[in-house]
């Protein structure tokens, strides 16, 4: 039995309730209220959105496969969910603020973070691989849904300002049984805060199915907030662009938070520590892989004239040059400094953390008299 | 001078606060047109709006999450809790994201929030009004916590608190609102006392009596029932909880060779134990006597007509400095010497 036809009222099992714009087989399906919002979006767009998913879809096996060589201690793959993504990072302005989980590579991707950034925390060599403020992208939180509130508060504090910009949460299935993203829902929806609520529901919390944490689809939640919900196919690249700037237009505009629920489905592992054969088939994962975010695009592109074959190749070649970037990046991360473990704790002098590492920096030094007078020593030896 | 309660100091520290920072805003439930529970926002809201002075909806976690989110944009919230024993929802915003984010972040993320917090009984109050939970608070690393035991203290102490770049849990001695005292509304603070030093409230000889918040006046009022017994005692008002400012308590250590830490808190895992460590560590060939706590049970908060029983008064406090001295008239200072 699969999680979807447990469902006794059949609403999760019914795949065709959401927006759509790119069918599976790259076929373009009309949509009156969604289309203005991509008219915009020709063929060469559409091309630069396909060679985003490819390049960060190559990023992350090339991470992954970087874990596996032990230069990662842990990595969170997004296979699968690119165009959920790519879709709605591409829909922000420079001056939004994104606050995400820790999966989002490819909105970091799409921000400016450079590989070695990315890789810094994930290499467990410093806290974080970014300053937030560079990017207007907070660094990974690993607290599920907890980011969902820094996002409506930071949106809270731009209509104080009167700013038109917005804030975007990033957040998976898993994290909309958490609390924190039900009262990020009622702030936001009480102060009519400039936030969009992108839940990438990709069908797995780890082991859990999503319908351990909801028995409708996670897009109802949003009328019981008093906001709206959107349902879009999160693998429909097109679709997920539409939704996102249906959303911030609201939010810029002053209408408040959209929760949107972009159904995708999680290819690869949670982390590269875990392993989903345990609790998933792998009929199901074949059947997504006939919905796959980026074969449908070359298939359109393919219809519209572009020489599919063609751009997938070149943009195979910027790949392979992307990854090759990547791996060489992660060996120029600095190993930290071993008195920096006290840095940044605060912001102020603090007189309990100076004597605590006075202390440590005498400890470490006994260790380097030691070493130098073993170093004399063996140098006496040799006279 | 004005005279003010403590309640009222506070809430011209943030009258002040809120003038002389745009990004300072308070928020908080039933904070702005009520003016809190304990009326300590009072008069706010009108006085600078909805946005500086923000009613809140029910959700703990939710008002310190989204004045994370704030502190992200460059403001600087000013956060009440309720009461004491409401703070667990926000537990994991507090000990998970604003204890760590400045960290996390490198330095690059600062947060400026200050987290006020009613706390203590002695009030006669229902469950989760009574509780003392800064101990959660000073084991987390990244967070400052001090507490206010007087007017002219909570008058500078939370604009300090406002003012510091790191985040502050600000407790506030609820039974101590209603009292009054003297307090410089014009001091300017450049030359105040900073919030990380004790202070010392009253001077003796024969032992150190440390306490904090609500106790310090009990304190006070146990060293002038002890010179009665002609035994002098240096009474200490903490202020700063983490850090703790050791070198002010050993210095009278040194010169008193006996210590009482006194909280309304639990004994186990509290902040008595923590400071009796650090002040053995730094003079314990000065100790005549082993320290003593003088603390709340480890129970939960019991009932409003048991709460006689829990609290340390002014007995209680007598009771630690007659152990403290091996007193024989003192029921436990036979124990003391049984020991």
């Amino acid at each position: 039995m699969t999680p979807s036809d447990r469902d006794a009222t059949g609403l999760l099992t019914r795949r065709d309730q959401y927006v759509q714009l790119i069918t599976p087989t790259g076929e373009r399906r009309h949509d009156p209220e969604y289309d203005p919002w991509v008219a915009d979006v020709d063929a060469d767009a559409l091309a630069r959105l396909y060679r985003d998913m490819a390049i960060v879809r190559r990023l992350d096996a090339e991470a992954t496969a970087l874990q596996r060589q032990g230069e990662l201690g842990l990595w969170p793959p997004l296979a699968g969910q690119e165009a959920a993504q790519i879709g709605s990072a591409r829909a922000l302005r420079d001056d939004d603020f994104v606050f995400s989980s820790y999966r989002e590579h490819a909105v970091a991707w799409c921000r400016g973070v450079g590989p070695a950034e990315l890789l810094t925390v994930w290499r467990g060599s410093a806290a974080s691989g970014w300053n937030p403020f560079e990017y207007a992208m907070a660094v990974p939180q690993i607290i599920i849904g907890a980011q969902a509130l820094h996002a409506t508060g930071y949106a809270m504090g731009l209509t104080w300002e009167e700013s038109d910009a917005a804030a975007i949460s990033y957040f998976g299935d898993g994290a909309t049984s958490e609390g924190d993203v039900n009262e990020a829902f009622v702030f936001a929806s009480s102060f009519d805060a400039p936030v969009v609520f992108f839940c990438q529901n990709n069908q797995w919390a780890i082991s859990e199915p999503v319908d351990l944490q909801s028995k409708q689809h996670l897009a109802r939640r949003a009328d019981g907030f008093g906001m709206p919900g959107i349902r879009v196919d999160g693998n429909d690249v097109l679709a997920v662009l539409a939704a996102t700037r249906i959303a911030l237009d609201r939010a810029r505009r002053g209408k408040g938070p959209t929760l949107i629920e972009a159904v995708t489905y999680r290819m690869g592992p949670h982390t590269t520590a875990d392993d989903p054969k345990r609790y998933r088939t792998d009929d199901e994962l074949a059947d997504w892989r006939t919905r796959d975010p980026l074969a449908r695009v070359l298939g359109l592109l393919g219809a519209m004239g572009t020489d599919a074959d063609a751009l997938e190749a070149e943009v195979a070649e910027e790949s392979r040059a992307a990854a090759a970037e990547l791996r060489a990046a992660v060996t120029t991360i600095p190993d930290p400094e071993p008195m920096s473990v006290f840095d940044h704790v605060y912001a102020e002098p603090n007189t309990h953390l100076a004597r605590q590492r006075d202390h440590y920096a005498r400890y470490l030094a006994m260790f380097e008299e030691a070493d130098a007078a073993a170093a004399s020593g063996a140098e006496g030896g040799a006279r | 001078m004005t005279t003010l309660t403590l309640g009222k100091a506070l809430n011209e520290a943030m009258r002040r606060a809120l003038a002389g920072d745009e990004k300072v805003v308070l928020m908080g439930e039933d904070i702005g047109t009520l003016g809190g529970v304990f009326r300590v926002t009072d008069g706010l809201k009108a006085e600078f709006g909805p946005n500086r002075v923000v009613d809140t909806p029910l959700s703990e976690a939710g008002i310190v999450g989204t004045a994370v989110g704030l502190a992200y944009r460059g403001f600087r919230p000013v956060v009440e809790i309720q009461f004491d024993g409401f703070i667990y929802p926000a537990f994991d915003q507090l000990i998970a994201q604003v204890a760590k984010l400045h960290y996390r972040s490198r330095g690059n993320v600062r947060m400026p929030l200050t987290i006020r917090v009613p706390f203590g009984g002695g009030i006669g109050a229902a469950e989760h009004h009574s509780e003392s939970p800064e101990a959660y608070f000073a084991h987390t690393a990244g967070l400052r916590v001090v507490a206010c035991s007087n007017p002219a203290d909570a008058y500078v102490m939370l604009q300090q608190a406002i003012a510091s770049d790191d985040p502050v849990l600000f407790f506030e001695p609820k039974r101590r609102y209603h009292v009054k005292g003297e307090v410089d509304l014009d001091a300017s603070l450049a030359d105040a006392k900073p919030m990380g030093l004790a202070t010392f409230i009253a001077k003796g000889d024969d032992v150190t009596l440390v306490t904090y918040g609500g106790l310090v006046q009990t304190a006070r009022d146990a060293a002038i029932a002890a010179a009665e017994d002609g035994i002098s005692i240096e009474v200490i008002d903490l202020r700063s909880l983490a850090p703790i400012d050791y070198e002010s308590v050993a210095a009278s250590v040194r010169r008193t060779g006996r210590l009482v830490v006194a909280h309304e808190a639990g004994q186990q895992g509290g902040l008595g134990g923590e400071l009796i460590a650090g002040i053995t560590e730094r003079c314990f060939e000065y100790l005549e006597a082993a320290p003593v706590r003088v603390t709340g049970h480890d129970i939960p908060y019991p009932p409003a007509k048991l709460e006689r029983h829990h609290l340390p008064d002014l007995d209680r406090i007598l009771d630690g400095v007659d152990r403290v001295l091996g007193r024989p008239n003192s029921l436990s200072g036979v124990e003391a010497g049984a020991r």
